[in-house]
């Protein structure tokens, strides 16, 4: 177990390292910095001074190494826009989108798990259908509608909760119903059809054959494998959440990270969209590392891979 | 004469199909004693698998079972609820199966398995259940049981992994063991030293066996009845040896035919088989199932046909010598 998980840890690091310089030479390549940031109106000599002056005339390794030693020392840089250090810019705006990405995840994890065991325990039932409706409408409703439409009801209608804002843990009672929403099908189907297999297994059989409950054939014997796709699949959505709520966040005004990569991206702030896109990248490689270890746990099969 | 240990009279499994009712079992009786070792055998489908499952209650929700009785020693379990056909499962009786490759939870270890198996029914710590799982994985024949305990079941060969599966099935000492194909799925070589170990089990333990099987030659060494089944009826039943000596039912002899026997079956001779398929089993069934694929059909195999010869040893066929007359002697 322990040399899995380093070499998981290994393969990690160098999946790290692979995407930090594909993020930093896509947006490099992506045009002109020192064009971007002098403006339309520059005359010529003032854009080859910003290119002297960021250091934008030296060769692409080079600053991508001293990016990437500063990075690693927690120094992102400075942002073009809000002359601050990008890295407090982001670490500021993380709290407010780690706590959506959280509460959506457990909210999803919550609802969904137990919805489709429940689904596959009586396939066909009314509650089958009852959780299939849900996750087909959840699939095909866009996040901003059904977060305006919780909005009108919620907080102009009824008055029960704030409309936007990240004040109180009220505000966040919304947005994390809209995020989690959004990723409850796919974790209700996955885990639904995982225990319509296993519940069909020979060993599921073997347990009852012993004189294992219903309840323990279901938590015990059925659950721990059933689960094993749902892990990897929630720890990609966890990624998604931290990384891709710009639309939530905008809906709600919630100012997280999210919404600052879109800000940032709309102003040609170079140092906060690479260290940004490095941040969310690193949220999915550590969270498919956690959900490699779990599955390992639960899996002793996975631990030799 | 010692009362039975297991008794099921007129057993009747329906499956409802999308086509109609699926009557996979119909009217089976069969009684076994303590210690006795009863062998059911038939092709895939006769309905072998679905009677034994339906002793342990393991048939699925959908599947619909009657029956006169089925008792198990004082037990009525035709009237058991859950909870004690639970306490009985495992315990009491017990169940191995065929695919030992599967049959055992892959997230678990097998020590974790195998005490689980008796701390569901017993009240003992776990490092008794520990101590009990190590001598049960010695009595089974496995070496170094001690430190097989925190393996899983993917680091173990199919044979090792069966002995595990009769183990685990022994943790209770159980009065009744169900053995549904337990050598089908091994090695040959394997298959001898399984079946070996389940006789020598049964004997040391005073344990009734249920075999089902569809290899004559198991059946031949190890069971003290057989009972022959096809499309769902019991055709012949009787002592293993008179069954061996005297096979009464044409399909009975027909399966005989089917393997080679030393001293008889000619070198290079053909082997026997039985033309045709299993007839379809849904909607009604009527008269002799066999006799689609019996060379000695007539109309009267289209009525209900009762088991007939003395008591011991029964067949289900309307002639009264099986139609023996007309074949001659086997082989």
């Amino acid at each position: 177990m322990l040399t899995f998980i380093f070499k998981r840890l290994g393969l990690a690091l160098l999946v790290a390292l692979t995407v930090s310089f594909i993020s930093f030479s896509l947006l490099f390549l992506s045009g002109d910095p020192a064009a971007a940031l002098a403006g339309e109106t520059a005359s010529g000599e003032d854009v080859e001074a910003l290119r002297r002056l960021y250091g934008f005339d030296r060769p692409m390794l080079v600053q991508y190494a001293e990016w990437l030693f500063s990075a690693l020392r927690g120094d992102f840089g400075e942002s073009y826009y809000f002359k601050l250090p990008v890295a407090s810019l982001i670490a500021e705006r993380l709290q407010v989108t780690m706590t959506l990405g959280l509460c959506g995840i457990l909210f999803a994890l919550v609802t969904a798990v137990p919805l489709g065991v429940i689904a596959a325990i009586r396939p066909n039932s009314l509650i089958d259908r009852v959780a299939l409706f849900l996750s087909v409408a959840g699939q095909a409703m866009p996040s901003f509608w059904f977060g305006l439409i919780l909005i009108v009801v919620f907080a102009i209608q009824l008055g029960w909760l704030p409309p936007s804002g990240a004040a109180t843990w009220r505000h966040f009672i919304m947005p994390t119903i809209v995020l989690g929403y959004y990723a409850m099908p796919a974790i209700m189907r996955l885990t639904r059809a995982g225990m319509l297999d296993v519940l069909n297994s020979d060993f599921i059989r073997t347990a009852r054959a012993k004189g294992a409950g219903e309840t323990r054939v279901l938590f015990k014997h059925a659950l721990r494998n059933a689960i094993i796709p749902v892990v990897s699949l929630a720890a990609v959505q966890m990624g998604f959440m931290l990384g891709g709520s710009i639309v939530v966040e905008s809906v709600f005004a919630l100012h997280g990270a999210g919404y600052l990569a879109w800000e940032s991206i709309a102003r040609n702030d170079l140092p906060t969209v690479q260290a940004l896109i490095l941040v969310f990248s690193m949220f999915y490689i550590v969270f498919t590392f956690l959900a490699d270890v779990l599955n390992a746990w639960l899996d002793p099969r996975m631990r030799s891979a | 004469m010692t009362k039975s240990l297991l008794s099921v009279k007129n057993l009747s499994i329906d499956i409802p199909t999308g086509s109609g009712m699926l009557h996979a079992v119909r009217g089976i009786d069969f009684t076994l004693k303590r210690g006795e070792t009863l062998s059911i055998v038939g092709e895939s489908g006769s309905g072998k698998s679905l009677t034994s499952l339906a002793v342990m209650g393991l048939l699925g929700k959908s599947i619909r079972c009657a029956a006169d009785e089925i008792r198990f020693d004082d037990v009525d379990l035709l009237s058991a609820n859950k909870r004690v056909m639970r306490d009985l499962r495992g315990n009491r009786m017990a169940m191995i199966f065929q695919e030992p490759m599967t049959s055992l939870n892959p997230a678990y270890t097998i020590g974790d398995q195998l005490m689980e198996a008796l701390l569901l029914h017993r009240k003992v710590s776990r490092a008794q259940a520990r101590a009990r799982a190590v001598e049960l994985l010695e009595k089974v024949g496995i070496t170094a049981a001690e430190s097989r305990l925190s393996q899983y079941p993917h680091q173990l060969s199919g044979g090792l992994r069966q002995r595990v599966m009769i183990a685990m099935s022994l943790m209770c000492e159980p009065d009744l063991l169900i053995a549904d194909e337990p050598t089908t799925a091994l090695d040959v070589t394997i298959q001898a030293q399984i079946l070996r170990l389940l006789v020598d089990l049964t004997r040391e333990m005073n344990m009734a066996m249920i075999l089902i099987t569809h290899d004559l030659g198991v059946v031949a060494r190890v069971a003290d009845k057989v009972a022959v089944m096809y499309a769902g009826e019991l055709v012949e039943t009787g002592p293993a040896t008179e069954v061996f000596a005297a096979p009464s039912h044409p399909y009975t002899r027909g399966l005989l035919r089917c393997i080679p026997q030393p001293g008889k079956t000619a070198r290079g001779a053909p082997l026997g088989t039985i033309a045709g398929i299993v007839p379809s089993l849904v909607g009604e069934v009527a008269g002799c199932a066999f006799r689609t694929r019996c060379p000695h059909a007539s109309a009267a195999c289209r009525d209900p046909i009762p088991m007939r010869g003395d008591p011991s040893h029964e067949f289900r066929c309307v002639f009264a010598d099986g139609a023996l007359s007309e074949e001659g002697e086997i082989a």
